[in-house]
């Protein structure tokens, strides 16, 4: 608690944003975007905690959504964490948390019901083709997305390779290319200063 | 019901990859639930993951089906706090001190260099889901078909997932 009103009295325009939001309103405004966030919930996040209630400025926004891609875990359910803490404690976190993941998951525990009794009649059979193939094609264009905003360098391009690399034709765990090629990629991007240190002595 | 705790330990472990995305993890859930423990088929994975992108909220909660399979509703809550507990207490230690790590040189090392890294995983998971996902000309057609238009155009991804769906019906006559 304490963290949120430092950083809040360091916010020039602090009156736009309320000291602490009630934990109930929290609830209910992570559960509608659980509840209609259809294609992906970053849009439908900044909507709902940048425009409509104002919660975060659009440059809060943005940091808080840097965060919640560097960190393992999914963008939606960080971004809860993160917007929760920030607006409440760690009870506004569980709050946002519990509320943006309560409505899929209870619509995916019935579609997996159904499924299981119906997912090999024929015209499920098809539909199941169709809408496997349309996944690939729709997270092929969230790498095309990511990579044209966030590599920067050639060299970052063969981390990539090297990381498919790694898990598609080595075999190698997840978890291993992930430190192997991160180490490799977080030293080549090392600080400037840590760099020249031996040509500036 | 002796499944929970296998549950528990690889949707945690499957929690950590999730960098850049769910995708990320996709190779290893693949290797995990269908190679090792036998929990679903590798159709089954697939249809679920594809299914679970017509879901609104975060777009992993495809692990709920496969938990419910194992171990009835219990099983489905625990995979749920499995597989977001350990990222959400990470997240919310890090949310703490990210404003004190502002001048801390490492910081934009670190994103930058997870940045190639997560594509490249999210990239993997890619290939290992069209493994199974994309075969003959019609599927090849509709993940392109479904990749250019979102390249092109800002229609919701939800409506290009459905519509495959109904191409996937409708190619049956």
């Amino acid at each position: 608690m304490s963290d949120v009103r430092t950083q809040l009295q360091l916010e020039p325009d602090a009156d736009a944003a309320p000291a602490s939001v009630a934990i109930s309103r929290i609830f209910f405004e992570f559960l509608i975007i659980g509840a209609t966030s259809f294609g992906g919930v970053v849009p439908y996040l900044r909507e709902s905690l940048v425009t409509r209630q104002r919660w975060l400025s659009d440059q809060e926004f943005v940091e808080l959504l840097s965060i919640s891609q560097s960190l393992p875990g999914l963008n939606a359910t960080n971004m809860a964490i993160l917007v929760g803490q920030r607006l409440s404690g760690a009870l506004g976190s569980v709050a946002g948390i519990l509320g943006i993941c309560l409505p899929g998951s209870a619509l995916m525990l019935i579609v997996g019901i159904v499924y299981r009794t119906h997912g090999d009649h024929a015209w499920a059979t098809g539909a199941l083709k169709g809408v496997a193939a349309a996944a690939v094609g729709l997270v092929l264009s969230t790498v095309v997305q990511l990579s044209k905003k966030s590599l920067e360098q050639r060299v970052d391009y063969l981390f990539v390779a090297l990381t498919v690399l790694a898990v598609n034709l080595m075999h190698l765990s997840v978890l291993l290319a992930l430190v192997v090629v991160g180490c490799l990629a977080i030293f080549w991007h090392r600080p400037i200063d840590f760099n020249r240190r031996g040509n500036r002595g | 019901m002796g499944e929970l705790p296998a549950l528990v330990r690889v949707f945690a472990y499957l929690s950590l990859l999730t960098v850049g995305g769910g995708m990320a993890a996709y190779p290893e859930m693949k290797t995990l639930t269908v190679d090792v423990h036998g929990w679903l088929t590798s159709s089954q994975l697939v249809h679920l993951y594809s299914v679970g992108q017509l879901s609104p909220g975060p777009n992993m909660m495809m692990i709920v089906p496969i938990g419910d399979w194992v171990g009835g509703v219990l099983g489905a809550v625990l995979v749920l706090m499995a597989f977001f507990g350990p990222t959400a207490l990470l997240t919310f230690a890090v949310g703490r001190f990210w404003s004190r790590l502002e001048t801390w040189p490492w910081r934009t090392s670190i994103q930058r260099g997870l940045a190639p890294v997560s594509i490249g995983l999210l990239l993997a998971g890619c290939f290992t889901l069209a493994k199974s996902a994309v075969f003959g000309l019609e599927t090849a057609a509709i993940a392109t078909g479904v990749l250019l238009t979102l390249l092109q155009t800002k229609i919701n991804p939800a409506v290009l997932v459905l519509g495959g769906a109904v191409i996937g019906v409708l190619s049956l006559q």
